[in-house]
């Protein structure tokens, strides 16, 4: 028995009603079939496309925008970044292993896809709680399968964050940001523009894995998903490494005039987006389809998402060319129509047309309707009392160290290659952001950032200071800031609550982004992240990942203390706003309490500041302050250098009047840095940041072996380094390894 | 002036940094061939790079040891030229019978990257001649399967040959169970055929061959190179 069976389309009666307007008639069921995979939130972003015209897209850096499979920045000399992000949220929930494999192996097809070559790749990944063994298997898997894949395809992991919270438990969030690298001149679009060109499919067969995938994502999970599991694709990265060689060697050759990766939505969505994007027609014959199992229907066929597949689009004259490139490497292919004039996408199994409509009346779906609500939860969750401060703050800095969410991820980047390719000078944990090697003698730093907590209690602000904290990452690593993707994950868009912090968060990305002049470059948006059979939703997750540029003499800069003697200047103000933070919600269990903002007014200047001092060289190292506050900030400083520090709170800049130790220790105000220098510097750096009205002050020096933090004559915190440090690097080893 | 082959097999992903250490760094004649078009021994060395060739399908390396290419490293390792493998390319040799032994999974059950401390035992190889015996190398590891192994009978054949290369050892040079990154046997990192001009080792010495990329800001790998060359030239 087929897949597809007959049955009622996944789509709104206002959906059926347009396309049967549309079209003059009922469509058939091939037609349907297509339409609900196209029109799926997945392929057609119907209830975010308005919001996310609010996004900035545009900066002197930016060839290609958001629209395409991915942006492109221009990064000097000839030589071009392409970036993007994707998730694999509702596969990797079923089939961690699959799901997160399959997800690395369609972002990187979104790289190969403009003709560049894949050359980083991080993975941002949210799960509930460790403590849980559903979520322990999850996470194991989950890394497994995009070190596997990852790795086996050659593009190096460098690489990501890890953030856990209960709302996560059924619905683990697993997002891959892929950047690549090309040359301006051979870029490639996936637009079909020259009617009788050539529409060749190569890489996998066609099979029934992913049939649906779309529309699956495109719902919330419930107790029955289980059993679709044949909408996870099989992974298989030994093609896709023969698949990248071989369209990059004819990318090279000048071979390729379009090009665009089967993904969600399978033939239907590449087909039909190329076509519309061009402004021609398709017309392809499903006989030359190579299938993996024999009776594959036409709807079927036109819906898969086997992996490792691409459409080329090619001259008539280059076909012997580019069988020659595809049969060195072993790519199977088949040519599978030509570009047509007539707009239409027609699908033919041998003679007999299956399906025929306008290309742009599939690709683009009604807009749907949404409506926002502020959620009701929020008030209660703004007034939630402040926790009591603890009596033993030295517990409380070993608690926030062995804390998941802020514990070394070492035993997640240990099982990724993050080396291959030689071009990661900073690798995974040695720095704010990694940075890569570009051939121009330029670097490029970048990270990935978000913060679900915060985003729960408020999507703006939260939203906002996830951009604030890439961009401080960037800056604390001396890159200039260059563009920004962005990924939303969010509920089930029809409920208004939901839609309401989507809004909030698309707003609060884009106020930032101005505030900034920094271009979003292109992003993702994966709404029904829930589960119906226990009514939970995620908390709001918006990640961001920014790239930057470091310069040929700007230094290597990197958070580790570098010598005893040396200053530790805090720059930025310190705010009492501790919702979200990990030390309500890890120390005191609490969920809730007013969120701290970003100055959107002063941020542009205190971060061109900040990044002229790195670059200056009077900085040793740098770090800004984020997860776990200043005390966490400090200690992952000496963690890394291997050296202790003694420094007052006294001084410590602070919004409000009253001093509050446990405010200046944890609270994660945003755009805040820690900055070692040399005593000798340190005078008139401080000036500097004065002149420039940014809140700057001495804190203390390295020092010894110990964390050492005073307050009004008291020692607050003294831990050995070396205790903190076994504190910070066990906590997820021990737990995933289950060693003593 | 010597030429050397990076011999690429589908799935092989070191291939272009051996060729840009072997080219821009070290400076030397290389040329990039497809398996398959290495029909005739016309160089003076060959670099099997790391990677997943076939995908680690079957076993690591057990599908391109079959490739014809094998038979042209044959005739060169006989007539004495150096042949190198790294990582993958280790797996090959061995899958093909160039060096002794098995490559198995890692005892962790789990893909490594990490850097590791090796240690010099025989510098009376093609690609350890401008070592001293004992000296330490900085060079990363990243593999799934690297563990070492051979037979008690074989083991000892192996010693009395002097045909460990290298082995992993910690902070006091010492080949500790701490240092050892994957369960190989006597911590072996390294090993070469009796006449030591066929040498495998897991580390990769391409990304420890640039100052830039080391955490020490050395480029000690580059040492492997060098030698090869050396004894190219000296041939």
């Amino acid at each position: 028995m087929a897949l597809v069976e007959v049955q009622k389309p996944n789509l709104t009666e206002e959906e059926m009603r347009y396309a049967i307007n549309q079209l003059g008639r009922e469509p058939n069921q091939v037609e349907w079939t297509m339409l609900e995979a196209e029109w799926s939130e997945h392929c057609s972003y119907k209830s975010s496309k308005q919001l996310l015209k609010l996004l900035p897209t545009k900066s002197p850096r930016v060839l290609v925008g958001p629209g395409f499979d991915a942006g492109v920045v221009d990064v000097g000399d000839g030589w071009v970044v392409t970036l993007h992000i994707e998730s694999h949220n509702h596969p990797s929930a079923i089939d961690p292993y699959g799901g997160a494999a399959t997800g690395v192996g369609g972002v990187i097809r979104d790289i190969l896809s403009l003709g560049t070559r894949p050359m980083a790749l991080l993975d941002p990944l949210r799960f509930g709680s460790l403590t849980s063994p559903h979520s322990r298997w999850l996470f194991d898997n989950v890394v497994r399968g995009i070190s596997d894949y990852g790795n086996c395809v050659g593009v190096p992991t460098v690489g990501g964050e890890v953030e856990f919270d209960p709302s996560f438990e059924r619905n683990c969030l697993v997002d891959v940001v892929c950047i690549g690298l090309g040359r301006v001149n051979k870029l490639v679009l996936a637009e079909a523009r020259n009617p009788g060109d050539l529409v060749y499919l190569i890489g996998g067969s066609t099979g029934r894995d992913g049939i649906r995938g779309a529309s699956f994502a495109s719902r919330t999970l419930t107790d029955k998903s289980e059993a679709e599991r044949s909408a996870v694709q099989v992974p298989d990265p030994f093609t896709k490494k023969l698949i990248i060689e071989a369209v990059l060697e004819a990318v090279d050759a000048g071979l390729v005039r379009g090009m665009k990766d089967l993904g969600g939505g399978g033939l239907t969505c590449g087909l039909s987006e190329m076509a519309a994007k061009g402004g021609t027609g398709i017309e392809v014959d499903l006989s030359h389809v190579r299938t993996r199992e024999p009776n594959m229907q036409p709807a079927e066929v036109m819906i898969s998402e086997s992996q490792e597949r691409m459409l080329l689009i090619i001259r008539p004259d280059d076909e012997k060319d580019l069988t020659r490139i595809l049969e060195k490497y072993e790519v199977s292919y088949s040519r599978i129509g030509q570009v047509t004039r007539d707009r239409n996408l027609t699908i033919k199994q041998g003679q007999r047309v299956v399906a025929t409509a306008p290309a742009r009346f599939i690709a683009e779906a009604l807009l749907a309707v949404r409506h926002a609500k502020k959620p009701s939860y929020l008030k209660k969750l703004a007034t939630v009392p402040q926790p009591e401060p603890p009596e033993d703050l030295n517990r409380t800095l070993l608690q926030l160290l062995s804390n998941p969410n802020i514990a070394s991820k070492e035993w997640v980047y240990r099982q990724y290659d993050h080396e291959v390719g030689l071009r990661t000078i900073v690798k995974p944990g040695q720095g704010d952001a990694s940075v890569l090697r570009l051939p121009n003698d330029r670097r490029l730093a970048v990270t990935a950032d978000g913060n679900s907590k915060r985003c729960y209690l408020s999507p703006y602000w939260g939203a906002a200071s996830i951009v604030s904290e890439a961009v401080c990452n960037l800056v604390s690593s001396a890159a200039e800031p260059l563009a920004v993707v962005d990924h939303l994950q969010f509920g089930d868009p029809s409920n208004p609550e939901v839609y309401w912090t989507f809004k909030e968060a698309v707003r609060g990305i884009a106020d930032y982004l101005r505030a900034l002049n920094l271009p979003c470059v292109g992003g993702k948006v994966s709404f029904y992240n829930e589960d119906s059979t226990t009514s939970t939703a995620i908390k709001p997750s918006p990640v961001i990942a920014a790239i930057g540029l470091l310069e040929k003499e700007t230094p290597k800069i990197t958070p580790g203390l570098k010598d005893e003697g040396n200053d530790l200047i805090i720059v930025g103000e310190t705010g009492p706003e501790m919702g979200g933070s990990e030390y309500y919600e890890h120390v005191h269990k609490t969920v809730g309490g007013p969120v701290s903002k970003v100055q959107l007014s002063s941020e542009r200047k205190l971060v061109k500041s900040v990044l002229k001092l790195i670059r200056s060289g009077q900085v040793e190292s740098a770090h800004d302050i984020s997860k776990g506050g200043l005390a966490v900030t400090l200690a992952e400083m000496a963690i890394q250098g291997q050296r202790g520090f003694s420094v007052d709170l006294e001084i410590v800049p602070i919004v409000s009047k009253r001093r509050m130790p446990d405010v200046m220790l944890f609270s994660e105000t945003p755009s805040r840095f820690v900055l070692e220098v040399k005593p000798e510097d340190s005078p008139r750096i401080l000036r500097t940041l004065k002149i420039s009205k940014h809140p700057a002050a001495k804190l203390g020096r390295v020092q010894g072996n110990n964390l050492g933090f005073q307050f009004r004559g008291k020692t607050l915190i003294n831990i050995p380094v070396s205790q903190a440090s076994e504190t910070w690097s066990q906590t997820i080893p021990r737990t995933m390894e289950g060693t003593p | 002036m010597p030429k050397v082959a990076v011999v690429q097999y589908p799935g092989s992903n070191c291939d272009l940094d051996a060729l840009e250490v072997l080219q821009k760094i070290v400076k030397t004649r290389t040329d990039l061939v497809w398996h398959r078009d290495l029909k005739k021994d016309e160089y003076d060395g060959y670099v099997l790079p790391g990677g997943f060739s076939y995908g680690d399908y079957l076993r690591a390396g057990a599908i391109a040891a079959t490739s014809p290419s094998l038979k042209t490293i044959r005739e060169a390792a006989e007539k004495n030229k150096p042949v190198l493998g790294i990582c993958n390319g280790f797996q090959i040799l061995v899958e093909a019978g160039l060096l002794p032994g098995a490559v198995l999974r890692n005892t962790g059950l789990r893909f490594v990257c990490k850097w590791t401390r090796l240690r010099v035992e025989n510098n009376k190889t093609a690609f350890t001649s401008l070592a001293k015996k004992g000296q330490t190398l900085n060079i990363p590891i990243a593999h799934n399967e690297g563990r070492y192994y051979l037979d008690k009978d074989g083991l000892a054949q192996l010693e009395r040959n002097q045909q460990i290369v290298l082995r992993y050892v910690d902070e006091n040079n010492q080949p500790s169970e701490e240092a050892n990154p994957n369960g190989s046997l006597d911590n072996i990192a390294g090993i070469c055929n009796p006449q030591g001009n066929v040498m495998g080792l897991m580390p990769h010495p391409e990304r420890s061959s640039i100052p830039t990329f080391s955490p020490n800001n050395k480029a000690e790998g580059r040492l492997i190179f060098d030698s090869m060359i050396r004894t190219m030239g000296a041939r």
